[in-house]
């Protein structure tokens, strides 16, 4: 670990509207993940983890607090701000994949670097890359239908590599999975985190929190502990 | 915007959801071809229910007997006003805008024989002016009445072609002899299968016409039924008729006012109820139209309904990895463009093939002479495809708006 602090959020709180009901998912969380970090986020459903991992990675904007990306301040970026960081800093893995299902796996890893206009020889170059680094070779021309849903999911991690992130965050990755292909993907973020990539999983399951190196707990929309599971308390 | 990008992305997914493309393009194309194909046909019944109608005559008037209802000069009403068989040459004199006049005879239930064929007809006296007043064509091979057959009494005889058919069948007619009420007739011509969509004493098509002179001499009918004229300039024909009115109300001495002195019919009276009728057509095609798009538009729009849960995911996902919203937009609007273009191009010149196609076929029947033969409006097409073109952007291009603005999380959710 460098030590650099990749997110900062403080005070940041998200409320959803649905229809004149208003819920608070956030409540006021304060956290810090340098660089280099593998961490865990866990948490009963309902709790917030969800909403946190979309903010963490721009996919939503909190409704208040502050919240910095290597020390800049999103809650003010343009939405072509947050697209752009979408694209190069961020690499996400849902639990349902969300890969194109009319696309090739080549395609659905294409599809970053399409948005982050590399030219087409170093795409394709890239895209074989990351394919291979997944253990994904062979199946380059594989569509979703005809693959597993392991393959998806290594699809779906070779494409959040594709732009070279600074950070990986996860949502469930293993939650569609049986418990091998599981272990298979989770094995997959240990690397990455060994490579000094910053990895943040989202998970229900103790054991896949237990390959990272801090744990936050949140219940309720906000965190309940926050330390590093050899019992080392962190501050915020 | 770097629009290479949205192109590259555009290109890629175009060739990949080739299913959902295909079944709107089919959309567009169904809905451009039934509308255009519906109004071509309409507009083909049109062109042909005006030249049937033109089957009696164009710009003419026709002129017959009354009675008077206003007293006149001393005279009383109840007075009966008659044609007489100098009136046309009268007429012609006193009334200068007259290009064509002619008298005319009628009587029905007539026999006519032809060998062994007997058959109880329709028999007029008329002039060599009903050629061109009244469409009285010769096939080839034969001629209408001429002015020495009026001068000379001759009994000479033009057939309509039903009639022709039913004394003769498949047999020629031209210089065969039939009887006419007992008196030997020599057929002189044979009118061609011209349409007829309004008539005043009984179609052309099953009369036999003979000089007016003849009739006379033959029947010996004191009054003519009808005079029938056509002035050189249909523009003239009011003041052809007041001067008629006049010529004639000077004459038998009845109040030029007198409605009721005599009967009229003119084209342009006629021409006001046709246009009513083709209106009417018009507004039942527009209606047909009208539902036909709608309805296309409506299998448009489920197309697009349909995929909206699929394109909203797709557009979360992308915008997930970082594509911008303008990416998304330009993506979704030149997929409805082409799509829109493409369906609409294909239905019209399918429509064209089909109309071509349809006027090709070598078919002689009654019904097509009716219909007519289908004529495309390409103005129609573009309209057709501008309102589907809309209704496919609506229910393809706001969903996409609306799921590129809000927050990607949200478009990955959408259920």
């Amino acid at each position: 670990m460098d030590g650099k602090t990749l997110i900062k959020l403080r005070q940041v709180k998200k409320a959803y509207r649905t229809g004149s009901v208003e819920f608070e998912a956030l409540k006021g969380v304060n956290l810090m993940i340098p660089a280099g970090e593998y961490l865990s986020i866990v948490g009963p459903s309902g709790s917030g983890k969800s909403t946190l991992m979309n903010v963490i990675g721009c996919l939503d904007v909190p409704t208040s607090g502050e919240y910095r990306f290597e020390g800049q301040l999103v809650n003010t970026l343009s939405s072509n701000q947050l697209a752009d960081i979408r694209n190069r800093k961020v690499g996400f893995v849902f639990q349902a994949f969300n890969l194109l299902p009319y696309a090739t796996a080549f395609e659905n890893v294409e599809v970053p670097l399409l948005f982050a206009r590399v030219g087409a020889k170093k795409r394709r170059a890239r895209v074989a890359e990351m394919l291979a680094r997944v253990g994904l070779a062979d199946k380059a021309t594989n569509k979703p239908t005809e693959m597993s849903g392991g393959e998806m999911q290594r699809t779906a991690i070779a494409r959040a590599l594709a732009n070279d992130p600074d950070i990986i965050l996860a949502d469930e990755p293993t939650g569609n999975l049986d418990s091998k292909s599981g272990e298979a993907i989770v094995r997959i973020f240990d690397e990455l985190n060994a490579q000094g990539k910053t990895v943040v999983i989202i998970t229900h399951d103790k054991n896949i929190a237990g390959h990272t190196s801090r744990m936050v707990q949140l219940k309720d929309g906000i965190i309940e502990t926050n330390g590093d599971l050899t019992g080392r308390r962190l501050a915020d | 915007m770097h629009l290479a990008t949205v192109i590259n992305v555009f290109i890629r997914d175009f060739r990949k959801q080739k299913k959902r493309i295909t079944l709107t393009l089919i959309a567009l194309a169904w809905g451009t071809i039934s509308i255009m194909l519906l109004l071509g046909f309409g507009e083909g019944l049109h062109q042909q229910l005006t030249i049937n109608r033109n089957g009696m005559g164009e710009g003419i008037a026709i002129l017959w007997g009354g009675q008077t209802s206003i007293p006149y000069k001393g005279l009383g009403k109840g007075r009966p006003i008659m044609l007489h068989k100098e009136d046309p040459a009268y007429l012609k004199e006193r009334v200068p805008k007259i290009h064509r006049i002619g008298g005319e005879y009628h009587r029905w239930h007539v026999k006519v024989i032809y060998q062994d064929v007997v058959l109880s007809e329709h028999i007029t006296g008329i002039t060599p002016e009903w050629e061109q007043m009244r469409s009285h064509i010769p096939q080839m091979g034969g001629r209408m009445i001429n002015h020495l057959d009026v001068d000379q009494k001759r009994r000479v005889v033009f057939l309509g072609y039903d009639l022709k058919n039913r004394l003769f069948g498949d047999e020629d007619a031209v210089g065969k002899l039939i009887t006419i009420n007992a008196t030997p007739f020599t057929v002189v011509g044979v009118m061609i299968d011209k349409m007829q969509m309004s008539s005043y004493s009984g179609s052309d098509e099953d009369m036999a016409a003979i000089p007016n002179t003849t009739f006379k001499m033959i029947f010996g009918d004191p009054w003519l039924d009808n005079i029938v004229y056509q002035p050189y300039d249909v523009a003239d024909m009011e003041e052809v008729k007041d001067g008629v009115r006049e010529a004639m109300a000077a004459k038998y001495k009845f109040d030029p006012e007198d409605e009721r002195a005599l009967g009229t019919w003119d084209y342009a009276s006629g021409t006001r109820e046709f246009n009513n009728m083709l209106m009417g057509i018009k507004i039942f095609l527009g209606i047909i139209g009208g539902l036909t798009l709608f309805i296309a538009g409506v299998g448009v729009a489920n197309i697009m309904y349909v995929s909206i849960r699929e394109r909203t995911r797709e557009i979360g996902i992308k915008m997930a990895v970082g594509a911008r919203k303008s990416y998304i937009l330009v993506q979704f609007l030149m997929e409805a463009i082409i799509i829109t273009f493409g369906g609409g191009l294909f239905g019209m010149s399918m429509s064209y093939v089909l109309t071509e196609g349809f006027k090709r076929v070598p078919i002689e029947s009654d019904v097509l002479d009716f219909m007519g033969r289908p004529t495309i409006s390409w103005e129609i097409g573009l309209i057709v495809i501008t309102i589907l073109g809309a209704m496919g952007l609506l229910s393809g291009f706001f969903p996409a708006l609306r799921a590129s603005s809000v927050s990607p999380s949200e478009s990955l959710r959408y259920e």
